[in-house]
């Protein structure tokens, strides 16, 4: 086992390890009422009444009618109301809440409450635009020449998060705020959302992050909704508020990971160059926008993953269908063009009857080329160390040879991949405008704000460490909470893998500024605000010019056996490589790339959710099967060093990056084991049989 | 109904009906939080409880099958010894993210170890299969267990 000389102790190890953190359901409240949602059970209608029946006193219903000011849940777009109104777009959009002291009665009381409908008719498929995106490079009338063109599609399913937490929020009223108690990932896209549809000033909303049970992304927007709902209850009711989400229903009605289509053409000139490829990502969104639209430029801007092609062009759709609305999940629409394109490059190889791995090294990105978008990727790529590493490491190149072999039931596959951290572009500086506050007291104590919220990703703890070791002063002189927003600034959303790349940035530039100016006995304060790199330039609307500040890079090789019997694949063998900047803090960053694989794998062969007439039929864990200890080989991985200039220490992002690989590395091994190309993912043995009984 | 049974060393007599679940009693009626509820439905393993050193699924025992019995819940084990070994290796090895399923996960390490102090890797993925884990991928789990055991607690 390794030892981790560059890590300190997580600094909330024992409050978690001795049952003491204390969750949102852990908050004591006695005389907190509850809300139980009364959810649509039509999946496209207009929403002609709603019978209530008379409620006891002290139960409240609360709907629509009872909206202050805007019925919008402050997401990206704007178009996901807080409570249906006239209209029901999914099956278990919000219609009201039954609100009242004893939970079971609410639960009784919800069952009696009716929606009129008169139906209107569904769209489940992707048929319907709701965004579209495209954008070229190079020359794209070039493709009209080709001597071949191959072509091919691929499809990802939906994925469910299953934070092992399910949603929780508790509400209540204090010194004239309504104060905010939640699982969540961000701390001011609920407070947003509250002043949004109250009609009310920043002050009188205060957001306090409790522990939080993982959230992956799923905790990003949907808590912005309960918060919304639940703010229009307590103007009302004036008392304190549970929203808790058993697991059925957190499953069935909470958001999930976008299914895609992805088309990929490649066209080759008569020696069989490429001339460019043509890409388009068509992903699910569900009935509101919410945050599609970004997800669906990460997957176009991914769309190339680690080669450099001529000439491209791009293009992308998302979809509006009358389901649960897809919103962000670690990866962020790049696992599912990634995985796209990792296997089509591969596919591509064949058909032009060359070794697959010497066409991908052929138009393997190298420093300074263009990416697709006509940026540059400017820091030193070292994508051939990392896959070399992990040949190295997993003995790939026997094993690909051995598992060659017909019949040989097992395959190994490796995966190579990026990441873009931070937001898209220059939303750093123009959207988000981060702000970090830090002060020192006449004892030289340093306590400093950001809004990032510790979902065991460990940030709380790297946070820290970049200010201490900044400053040069013991670890217990350096304060850091987690973000209420009475006190801290904000420093942007946890979310888009910009915590270490871009807070850890800026907390290492404010504690190095109070260093500059730091006095003894003094009281100092610092609000240091976010400048990006002067370099990135982006222009939203043409998807043109550099569109992240940074990235991170992956290898993933994996190896799978198939039982000929029952079709079930099985995990043998995982071996990864990243390059992540500097790693902070080694032993965190390895928690990370264990996690991440794990759920990109559950995702590539175990978790199959599927919607039937616009409802889901996994409805519990009993039938969505996640990745258990038995399902996982043990897993290896190095990091290899190359610290980046503008992040804390040379860090960059890591969450995101260690779910991209996992799936296409882990089809490409099917692929060899079964000898049959492999289009789709969840691979059940459902999939594995119906393809191994098929003629290629 | 009362039902008396003994909580982490601690005798108690509850007035309670005897198809509550074992999982409210210890959250909503005695207040120890740190047993979770990931699911309800005997899953995920976030409830786990020790009754008579075994482990079992809180949120699907009714407080009727534990009357007379022991029943360990983390808040009991921290106090123990073993705990602070298990503990550190846990820390040691990073196996504790958002946390939630942690306790459950120490009290079946703690459970195993009792009865098999050096495990094999698979009997440890066995052992802690009932447990789900959505941020570790359960790798450092696992060396955390193994950590623990070679600590070689007489346990
Ligand atoms: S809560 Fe008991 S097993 Fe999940
Ligand atoms: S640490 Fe989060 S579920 Fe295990």
């Amino acid at each position: 086992m390794k030892k981790f000389d560059t890590s300190v102790t997580k600094v909330d190890n024992e409050e978690k390890m001795a049952g003491l953190a204390i969750f949102t359901g852990d908050i004591r409240m006695d005389n907190a009422y509850f809300a139980i949602n009364v959810r649509s059970e039509k999946a496209h209608a207009k929403l002609k009444g709603i019978e209530v029946p008379k409620l006891p006193k002290n139960y409240y219903f609360i709907s629509a009618k009872d909206i202050v000011k805007e019925n919008v849940v402050n997401i990206i777009a704007s178009d996901w109301p807080v409570f249906a109104d006239k209209k029901v777009n999914y099956i278990g959009e919000t219609i009201g809440l039954i609100i009242g002291p004893d939970k079971e009665k609410c639960i009784d009381l919800s069952k009696q409450v009716k929606g009129i409908y008169e139906d209107l008719e569904p769209v489940f498929d992707m048929r319907n635009s709701y965004v579209h995106k495209e954008f070229t490079k190079g020359d794209v009338s070039l493709f009209k020449d080709a001597a071949k063109v191959f072509s091919e599609e691929f499809t990802t399913g939906y994925q469910e998060q299953i934070y092992l937490e399910p949603q929780a929020m508790l509400m209540y009223l204090e010194n004239d705020q309504i104060v905010v108690k939640a699982s969540m990932q961000c701390p001011f896209y609920i407070h947003k959302a509250i002043c949004r549809t109250l009609g009310v000033t920043e002050d009188k909303v205060r957001v306090i992050q409790p522990a939080v049970g993982g959230a992956f992304g799923g905790k990003e927007h949907y808590p912005s909704l309960m918060a919304a709902q639940l703010a229009t209850a307590i103007v009302k009711i004036k008392k304190p508020i549970k929203m808790f989400f058993d697991r059925r229903e957190d499953i069935t009605y909470t958001t999930k990971r976008h299914p895609s289509k992805t088309e990929i053409s490649a066209y080759m000139d008569k020696k069989d160059n490429i001339i460019g490829v043509k890409i388009h990502v068509g992903i699910d969104g569900g009935a509101y926008i919410g945050c599609s639209m970004v997800v669906l430029s990460r997957a176009l801007i991914a769309a190339t993953n680690t080669y450099t092609f001529p000439n491209v062009a791009i293009s992308g759709d998302a979809y509006c269908t009358n389901k649960v609305p897809s919103a962000a999940f670690r990866g962020f629409g790049s696992p599912q063009s990634i995985f796209a394109m990792e296997l089509f490059i591969n596919h591509l190889a064949d058909y032009l009857k060359v070794d697959r791995m010497a066409l991908r090294m052929k138009y393997l990105v190298k420093t300074n080329d263009v990416t697709s978008t006509s940026g540059i990727f400017r820091d030193p790529i070292i994508l051939e160390p990392l896959i070399e590493k992990a040949m190295e490491m997993s003995d790939y190149k026997r094993k690909v040879k051995l598992y060659s072999k017909p019949g040989s039931l097992r395959g190994i596959g490796l995966s190579m991949f990026l990441h873009g951290c931070g937001f898209t572009g220059s939303g750093e500086s123009d959207l988000i405008k981060a702000k970090l506050r830090i002060k020192k007291d006449k004892n030289g104590i340093v306590t400093f704000y950001t809004s990032q919220v510790d979902f065991g990703q460990g940030n709380r703890t790297t946070l820290k460490r970049i200010v201490v070791d900044t400053l040069g002063i013991p670890e217990d002189h350096v304060i850091y909470g987690a973000p209420d927003t009475n006190e801290t600034l904000s420093t942007g959303p946890t979310a888009a893998s910009r915590t270490i790349i871009i807070v850890g940035g800026l907390a290492a530039k404010a504690a190095q500024h109070l260093k500059a100016i730091w006095k003894d006995g003094e009281e100092q304060e610092i609000v240091e605000p976010y400048v990006g790199p002067s370099y990135i330039k982006w222009d939203e609307a043409t998807m043109q010019g550099d569109a992240y500040p940074g990235y991170a890079w992956g290898v993933n090789v994996v190896e799978v056996s198939v039982n000929p019997i029952t079709y079930e694949a099985t995990v043998e063998g995982c071996w990864s490589t990243y390059d992540v900047g500097h790693a902070i803090d080694e032993r965190i960053l390895l928690g990370q790339a264990d996690g991440g694989l794990a759920q990109a794998l559950g995702w590539a062969y175990l978790e199959k959710e599927v919607a039937e007439d616009g409802m889901f039929k996994q409805k519990a864990l009993a039938d969505y099967a996640i990745p258990t200890s038995m399902d996982l080989p043990p897993m290896e991985t190095e990091i290899i060093d190359n610290p980046f200039k503008y992040g804390a220490f040379g860090a960059k992002g890591a969450g995101e990056l260690t779910f991209v690989g996992g799936a296409p590395a882990f089809a490409l091994a099917l692929e060899q084991a079964i000898k049959h190309k492999v289009h789709n993912i969840p691979a059940t043995p459902e999939y594995i049989m119906e393809l191994m009984n098929h003629e290629d | 109904m009362k039902i008396s049974f003994t909580i982490n060393n601690n005798k108690v007599t509850l007035d309670v009906d005897p198809s509550m679940r074992l999982l409210d009693v210890i959250r909503n009626e005695l207040h120890l939080t740190g047993t979770k509820e990931g699911c309800g439905e005997g899953e995920c393993g976030a409830c786990t409880v020790l009754v008579k050193g075994e482990p079992v699924n809180s949120c699907l025992t009714p407080i009727i099958n534990v009357a007379d019995r022991d029943v360990m819940t983390i808040e009991g084990l921290r106090e123990t010894k073993e705990y602070r070994i298990i503990a550190d290796a846990f820390a040691d090895r990073g196996g504790s993210q958002c946390g939630f399923c942690t306790p459950g996960m120490i009290l079946v390490t703690y459970a195993l170890l009792k009865k098999n102090p050096h495990p094999s890797e698979e009997e440890i993925r066995f052992a802690l299969s009932g447990n789900l884990c959505r941020c570790t991928g359960y790798q450092a789990i696992i060396d955390a267990v193994k950590v623990a055991s070679e600590k070689g607690i007489k346990l």
